[in-house]
């Protein structure tokens, strides 16, 4: 490593150090701002000699990180951005910190891939899925989707694990001549309606899909989840205990043995890794308080609440929404989502903006109680579960509340 | 299509649906429903033909390659022309609004509308993105607007379209007025589901759509909470 490279090293684990200290925040940005001011090319220097997978996409990258991060365990050390800090400088306080590990998983926001791709030079990307998120400021789908074909068409020796339920996904892996398929199921389909290739209409039964007007159709995947298990590509299934909810994280499982694959590692030396993942950053925690047993789930898109219904249980649950910077300002996206779901659970509705959630519910049919606080919930609702689904900065504000529980 | 039942169309929802527009249909068909109006919605895909027959039209904002489609496709199709000269009632949203207009700016060409109200639209040399407040035509009849917008047009009225409200926060047309209307006609930049935080023009659609002067009341106590704290969010 060049002696800039080293200053920048050292710095940024001083600040972040001196980050955690004056109690601003996990440290996991600031390093890595103040180390790239001094040396531009540092996340660079930092990955080479390390074999790096990236996970992108818009749903289920912080939680399958934290799996194949996991599953990678069984070969040795492995540097992680395990705050869901995912740009460059995240990546780089991460790799900084960890010192020198032969391995990395690294998380990386939407839009920085083509970027990260270029200064990580990675063995593997996985790509999970691409949907509407906070579009007052994100790119559209399809955009996103051509940013990702470019970069990965520049990148010929990157291995691209990739999903073959999400056509946008399917077109933009295809800039790559080296794709793994794996099938992870897409449960929010309202951004794929128009294939990315033709524009034509994309036509969908029994989880295949085909365009109508082109070659572009679905991918046999080599690895796909079936009952309580994974299949891998030999055909073989294997029993998949997690201590995560629900059939999306099964998916995030199959990814994270699909990328272990990639470099060597057999499902049966991960399993036994992913199932000793019980949180992540509070995501899936759970937290015994006043005899109820609150789970927190989080849900920032259309398409992460659908996934948030399916992994709560039937019981007492408490939705909380805000619209602060990190939300987006817009509430609209709540017509994006079927509550139904809910329908038949106690519901429970908190937050800044829980007014239009009120509104949103009565439109849907579902009934629902406002209460001012979290303890007015806890209140409110019978010992037991308490499933508590909530956007980025309302689910901040809980954790928070359950003494930042991790 | 039953002939007793009011006829609710969603115009194209593949292209226009970019902020929740279903809401104001879901909004629309309940409060009928709550007045015991039968209700039949139909969301109108655009590679099918556009019906002339229902009585309210609904269509939503989105992007500028979809937006020049759409129009280009209602003009070829003419069914909305003939639907709004047999008197239907329709709600425009952003992309939707300027669309009815004679002309309107999208991936840096000037495009045809429908013309169905006097109105141009051309970029703004800023987005307008944010809380939306205006004070709605007296001779509509209904309390302040409140709404999000965020789009980068600018809007003008011509002599035979009246604006909707004038801006007391916000961008709206062009900083001064917001949204227009002409006839039973109704376009704003307040966007996606609009309806939720304007019920009052959600029952303006239905009065148009069905001859009635009055509606029965319905229990808004929820949407008055929403519109008392975004109003008060808009600021004066
Ligand atoms: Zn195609």
């Amino acid at each position: 490593m060049p002696l800039r490279a080293k200053v920048a090293t050292s710095v940024s684990k001083t600040a972040a150090a001196l980050s955690r200290a004056a109690g601003r925040g996990d440290g996991s940005v600031i390093g890595g701002w103040i180390g790239l001011k001094i040396d531009p090319e540092l996340l660079s220097h930092l990955a080479t000699g390390r074999a790096i997978a990236l996970v992108s996409g818009t749903n289920g990258k912080t939680t399958t990180t934290r799996l194949a991060a996991a599953a990678l365990g069984v070969l040795g050390p492995v540097a992680t951005n395990s705050f869901g800090a995912n740009m460059p400088t995240g990546h780089t306080s991460a790799l900084a910190k960890a010192g020198q590990t032969p391995f990395a998983v690294l998380e990386v926001d939407e839009h920085y891939l083509p970027r990260v791709i270029d200064e990580t030079k990675p063995r593997v990307v996985a790509l999970l899925n691409l949907s509407r998120d906070q579009l007052d400021r994100a790119k559209e789908v399809a955009m996103m989707a051509q940013l990702w074909r470019t970069a990965l068409a520049g990148h010929p020796d990157v291995n691209v694990v990739a999903n073959a339920d999400d056509p946008m996904v399917v077109w933009a892996a295809y800039g790559s001549q080296k794709v793994t398929w794996f099938s992870a199921g897409q449960r929010w389909q309202d951004d794929s309606w128009v294939c990315p290739e033709s524009g034509d209409p994309i036509e969908r039964e029994n989880g295949d899909w085909w365009c109508t007007g082109c070659p572009l159709r679905r991918p046999i995947p080599q690895w796909r989840v079936e009952d309580e298990g994974v299949i891998d590509p030999r055909g073989d299934w294997h029993l998949v205990k997690l201590q995560l909810p629900g059939t999306v994280n099964l998916g995030n499982a199959a990814t994270a043995l699909a990328v272990a694959a990639e470099f060597g590692v057999r499902p049966i030396e991960a399993l036994p890794r992913l199932s000793t993942v019980t949180s992540i950053a509070g995501r899936y925690a759970q937290v015994d308080r006043d005899g109820r047993n609150i789970r927190l789930l989080l849900a920032k898109n259309p398409a992460s609440w659908l996934e948030a219904f399916d992994m709560a249980e039937q019981a007492p649950t408490l939705l909380s929404i805000n619209a602060r910077d990190p939300d987006g300002f817009d509430t609209s996206w709540l017509y994006d989502v079927d509550f139904a779901p809910l329908y038949g659970r106690p519901v429970l509705i908190t937050g800044e903006r829980a007014y239009d959630l009120a509104v949103r519910l009565e439109v849907n049919g579902i009934p629902f109680q406002h209460v001012r606080t979290f303890e007015e919930a806890l209140a409110t609702v019978p010992p037991g579960r308490l499933e508590v689904i909530a956007n980025y900065t309302a689910f901040q504000d809980i954790r928070a509340e359950l003494d930042r529980v991790n | 299509m039953s002939t007793e039942a009011l006829r609710i169309v969603w115009i194209y929802p593949d292209l226009l649906s970019t902020y929740g527009d279903r809401g104001n249909l879901l909004i629309l068909a309940r409060r009928a429903a709550l007045r015991g109006i039968p209700v039949e919605t139909y969301s109108v895909r655009s590679d099918q033909p556009m019906p002339a027959s229902a009585d309210i039209y609904l269509i939503g904002g989105g992007e500028d390659g979809p937006q020049a489609l759409a129009a280009q496709r209602l003009i070829n199709d003419g069914g909305v022309h003939r639907a709004v000269n047999q008197g239907a009632a329709v709600l425009a949203i952003c992309a939707g609004y300027q669309l009815f207009g004679h002309s309107f700016f999208a991936k840096g060409a000037k495009c045809p509308g429908l013309g169905l109200l006097d109105l141009h639209s051309d970029r703004g040399e800023t987005r307008a993105v944010g809380e939306l407040r205006g004070d709605v035509d007296p001779r509509l009849g209904l309390p302040p607007l409140s709404g999000f917008e965020n789009h980068g047009g600018r809007t003008h009225l011509g002599p035979n379209a009246f604006p909707l409200a004038r801006v007391t926060a916000g961008i709206g047309n062009d900083g001064q007025t917001e949204g227009a209307w002409a006839g039973k006609i109704l376009g704003t930049y307040s966007h996606g589901p609009a309806l939720a935080r304007n019920p009052a023009i959600a029952d303006l659609l239905l009065r148009w759509a069905t001859g009635a002067d009055s509606l029965a009341p319905v229990d808004d106590t929820w949407a008055e909470r929403l519109r008392a704290e975004r109003l008060a969010a808009a600021g004066a």
